[in-house]
């Protein structure tokens, strides 16, 4: 909902005289784990939203349950650009250990606000400084004290609506937003917001030329984080049975799951048909979407790196025994445990050939918060197709930050269960058809067979999976002929899934000679990338990989590239070795350029990075 | 003789057995063929799984009409789960072993019987790895010789009480050469709407069978002493119940399940009631104690409500909802839309 029409109705004071910055600049709001700041910060994402300007968030916390410093950072962009930004023109300095540290990152001419009661002094010329009484205006309500410390940061929150020009009574409406409605939690909050505005007004002096001004950028437009997306998009398709194991930054795809499983509740008995158990650790949570999937259901789980590691036996299973099932990978940094709390895209080439043997694992790569949504129920669709698991790749940075995003579609295509004999007539039509059926029979010519469930009444419906040799009926085999033969179909098979999985999505102009190739997350970074380089005099494609095995597109995009670079959120340019691994022709043209620096990608970077290489 | 559906015991059977000529897992498959035809149970609603392991081969040796899932070492618990959720209306039989319970599955055997996953779950307890050809496994008794390993210094882990301790409502020890038994436990924990242990002693004739090893058949022969005579009346069978008296020696205790079929024990160990949880820990005890091979059903109570019932799934198997069912209305993504607005 943007406030187009909105007058304020008092000008700030100013006292600054040169131009002012109106909606583009970043904001970052540095505190304590576990202090409450995520509402805040909320509040003030959700405010700017509603005032129409293009608004993004990024949470950079640490893997602490409390006390520990956090930064969120919050970008305007009246351009729409939502890539995280690497500096940011605003500090709200509410952690004293990090005070310091986050003054001395502000560009020449950026704002400090801090509290008054540290006596912080002014350590920088080039900045100015805004001192907020935080105790004091806290003092001025009535707060039980269990919820003082959490309700202090709403003083920052009143004191940027002041300095910055976001109207009161918007901020009231997404501190409701934040509190799904609740007035009594929403008035306390909101009494220390309008305190702290107005203890700003009476005392502080505009010196800075940062501004807010409405604009009509985001009507119609919603708030969502990916893992939220992607839960929501399991809902609508079809999903069943969901088995997982809490595991950052993954929980909160199955948190979803479970706030909104409700839509699936039967209307008449007010019974479920979304099964949710919480496993007893990632071997089982695979375990049960592997046994739910070959008993017929739509089953799915979600987990991040160390989860996928302790999958690797399941999914080769079935992989090789060709059972459906979904796995939500939110990836962020390892090996090992590395760090549960920074994003990354280093699983790319482990989800791909998970499983001992001979395995190329399908996954799809969203790239936004729709395509959450999107290959959420996709995914479902995809593995009853192929038969095979079906990973998604999401990251820390697209899962747990929110994003904003256009209403998501409704699926475009109907629920597909595949080639699956789900009952009784559907099995005789076949054997009546066929005067036979095997379980892994190439009755179509494409390399995906036929599937039963258990259930079905008709007893030769049966057949017996198996993760050991078999030939095409099922049975047990050691001989190298049966190996052979099955591998190759399922080999042929995964292969058929390159022009059928979602295809990339090129931008191509014959003019350019320069191609970026990249996936999921970092695309706001790329796209603002490019329209930098193309303002510098470096006009550049794109193509974003969203599936894997590649498309073939992904190829005829390189070789129409006098260079390209593929851009990444890894350590070892993990995309670019798989296309490297799947091209016999030369790609010494095909630059790899991975980051890896457990933050989301920036402009700036991608910039830089290709500036450097083309200035070569 | 045909069953009341018309099917022969033959029928029931699946591949021919790989497995060593007289191991005790051949016998145990043969009593589960006996226990679904006298029962005249749907192969079609059988459900079989099992994990890795000699033991774990067996369910492509019985039921050839079932769909059954042969899956990963120590993990067909997790399996089973998500299967029985996908279609609550199926009989489930798994078949372990003990290094795939008792070892790298015992943490899912456990959690299993703490969701109460309605199975049946046999244990063919051998005390060795066989396929691996002949390493101790953790239910060995201390003090056993094995060939090449030499003496079990370690003591046994006890999976019937394992299993009482976590939940368990129905457990039960038997021993293979105990062919009646074996069969009438099977029947029973088949009407038992939760999770169903039995720990069959099970003697592998090639690494573990010397006539000194507590998992051989001529221990099992010798000691066997089974806590009462155990009969099944499944529902719709009619007893001549009016006519038993109690024997002033012998006990009789009758236990009906909730599909309304009968357990009736006639307690040779009147001391034992297996309706007392302490009790059938403390007899457990006192049969490691004192090396005594008691069998039966050592354990039985109400079961508690399965895991579909705890997660108050829809009745119909998820398995078959229509498509209607599976994806809410366009209007519902959009009312959906707009709380995100």
């Amino acid at each position: 909902m943007s406030a187009v029409n909105y007058q304020p109705d008092t000008r700030t004071q100013s006292a600054y005289q040169g131009e002012p910055v109106v909606n583009d600049f970043a904001l970052m709001v540095a505190t304590k784990n576990g202090s409450g700041s995520q509402t805040s910060n909320e509040v003030l994402i959700r405010s700017l939203f509603r005032m129409g300007i293009p608004v993004s968030g990024k949470n950079l916390f640490p893997s602490n349950i409390k006390g520990l410093p956090t930064w969120y950072t919050i970008r305007a962009s009246k351009d729409s650009y939502i890539a995280r930004r690497a500096t940011t023109e605003v500090a709200v300095a509410m952690n004293q250990d990090t005070a310091a540290e986050d003054i001395d990152n502000l560009p020449e001419g950026g704002v400090c606000i801090i509290p008054e009661e540290w006596k912080w002094g002014q350590s920088r010329q080039d900045i100015v400084y805004y001192e907020i009484p935080v105790k004091a205006t806290l003092g001025l309500s009535d707060i039980p004290s269990d919820f003082r410390d959490r309700i202090a940061n709403m003083v920052y929150v009143g004191a940027c609506a002041y300095l910055f020009n976001m109207p009161l009574d918007i901020v009231r409406k997404a501190l409701l937003d934040t509190f799904n409605g609740k007035e009594k939690p929403a008035n306390m909050n909101f009494e220390v917001i309008q305190n702290a505005y107005d203890w700003s007004k009476e005392n502080l002096v505009k010196q800075d030329p940062f501004r807010f001004e409405p604009l009509d950028l985001t009507e119609g437009k919603i708030l969502i984080t990916g893992n939220e997306a992607g839960a929501l998009g399991a809902i609508f398709g079809g999903l069943t049975v969901a088995s997982w194991y809490p595991i950052t930054p993954s929980t909160s795809v199955i948190d979803a799951v479970l706030d909104h499983k409700h839509l699936r509740k039967d209307p008449e008995t007010g019974k479920d048909t979304v099964a949710v158990v919480q496993a007893e650790d990632e071997l089982a949570a695979i375990g049960m979407i592997i046994g739910a999937g070959w008993a017929g259901a739509r089953a799915m789980t979600a987990t991040s790196g160390p989860g996928i590691s302790l999958m690797a036996e399941f999914t080769g299973l079935a992989y090789f025994a060709e059972i459906p099932c979904v796995i939500w990978d939110i990836t962020r940094m390892g090996p090992s445990t590395g760090l549960p709390t920074r994003t990354s895209q280093g699983d790319l080439l482990f989800i791909h050939f998970l499983g001992h043997g001979d395995t190329r694992q399908v996954a799809l790569l969203p790239g936004n918060v729709a395509e959450c949504f999107e290959f959420g129920w996709l995914a479902f669709d995809m593995a009853d197709h192929f038969q095979t698991p079906v990973f998604v790749m999401s990251d820390l940075d697209l899962g747990m930050n929110i994003w904003m995003s256009e209403p998501f579609a409704y699926p475009g295509t109907p629920i597909n269960r595949g080639k699956l004999l789900a009952d009784k007539e559907k099995f005789e039509a076949f054997l009546a058809e066929h005067g036979e059926w095997y379980r892994f029979r190439d009755y179509d010519n494409d390399a995906v067979p036929y599937r039963t469930i258990p259930g079905i009444d008709h007893l030769r419906a049966a057949y017996f999976t198996r993760g050991t040799g078999h030939n095409d009926m099922a049975t047990y085999s050691e001989r190298g002929e049966d190996w052979v033969q099955n591998l190759t179909r399922i080999s042929n098979k995964i292969d058929s899934s390159r022009a059928i999985l979602p295809q990339p999505v090129i931008d191509y102009d014959p003019q350019n000679e320069i191609g970026i190739i990249s996936f999921g997350s970092n695309d706001p970074a790329v796209q603002e990338g490019r329209d930098r380089l193309a303002a510098a005099g470096i006009g550049t494609n794109s193509l974003r990989v969203r599936a894997l095995p590649l498309a073939a597109s992904v190829k005829d995009f390189i070789f129409k590239h006098k260079r390209v670079y593929v851009v990444e959120n890894n350590h070892d340019g993990q995309l670019a070795q798989l296309i490297r691994l799947e091209t016999a022709e030369d790609t010494t043209h095909m630059i790899s350029l991975p980051l890896g620096d457990t933050l989301p990608m920036t402009a700036k970077w991608v910039f830089e990075s290709v500036t450097q290489w083309e200035n070569k | 003789m045909p069953n009341a559906l018309g099917l022969e015991r033959q029928d029931y059977r699946a591949a021919k057995s790989t497995l060593c000529p007289g191991c005790g897992h051949d016998s145990i498959s043969n009593q589960i063929i006996s226990a679904v035809y006298d029962l005249s149970l749907p192969m079609t609603k059988v459900l079989k799984f099992s994990g890795i392991g000699c033991s774990s081969k067996t369910p492509a040796y019985f039921l050839r009409g079932s769909h059954g899932f042969n899956s990963v070492h120590g993990r067909m618990p997790s399996v089973a789960t998500g299967a029985t959720l996908a279609n609550a209306g199926l009989y489930a039989i798994g078949v372990s072993g003990d290094g795939d319970t008792g070892s790298i599955g015992f943490g899912q055997f456990k959690h299993l019987i703490r969701r109460n996953v309605p199975m049946v779950y046999l244990v063919e307890n051998n005390g060795v790895y066989g396929l691996t050809k002949g390493q101790f496994s953790a239910t060995a008794d201390e003090g056993a010789k094995l060939k090449y390993y030499g003496k079990n210094e370690l003591p046994p882990i006890d999976l019937c009480l394992e299993a009482i301790i976590s939940g368990c409502t129905f457990v039960a020890r038997s021993f293979s050469g105990d062919a009646k038994q074996v069969q009438t436990l099977i029947k029973a924990a088949l009407s038992h709407r939760g999770t169903a242990v039995i720990d069959i002693i099970s003697p592998c004739v090639t690494f573990n069978n010397s006539p000194d090893s507590t998992k051989s058949y001529d221990y099992g022969k010798a000691h066997e002493v089974p806590l009462h005579q155990i009969d099944f009346m499944p529902n719709g069978f009619v007893p001549e119940r009016e006519e038993i008296t109690v024997d002033s020696d012998y006990e009789l205790i009758e236990v009906q399940m909730h599909d309304g079929s009968y357990i009736r024990l006639q307690q040779i160990d009147k001391d034992h009631d297996p309706r007392n949880r302490a009790a059938a820990m403390a007899v457990l005890e006192k049969a490691q104690r004192e090396e005594l091979f008691l069998t039966g059903l050592i354990y039985y109570e109400e079961p508690r409500p399965t895991l579909a019932e705890t997660l108050d799934l829809v009745d119909q198997p998820l398995s078959a909802l229509s498509d209607a069912q599976l994806r809410p209305s366009e209007d519902a993504l959009k009312n959906l839309m707009a709380k995100y607005s």
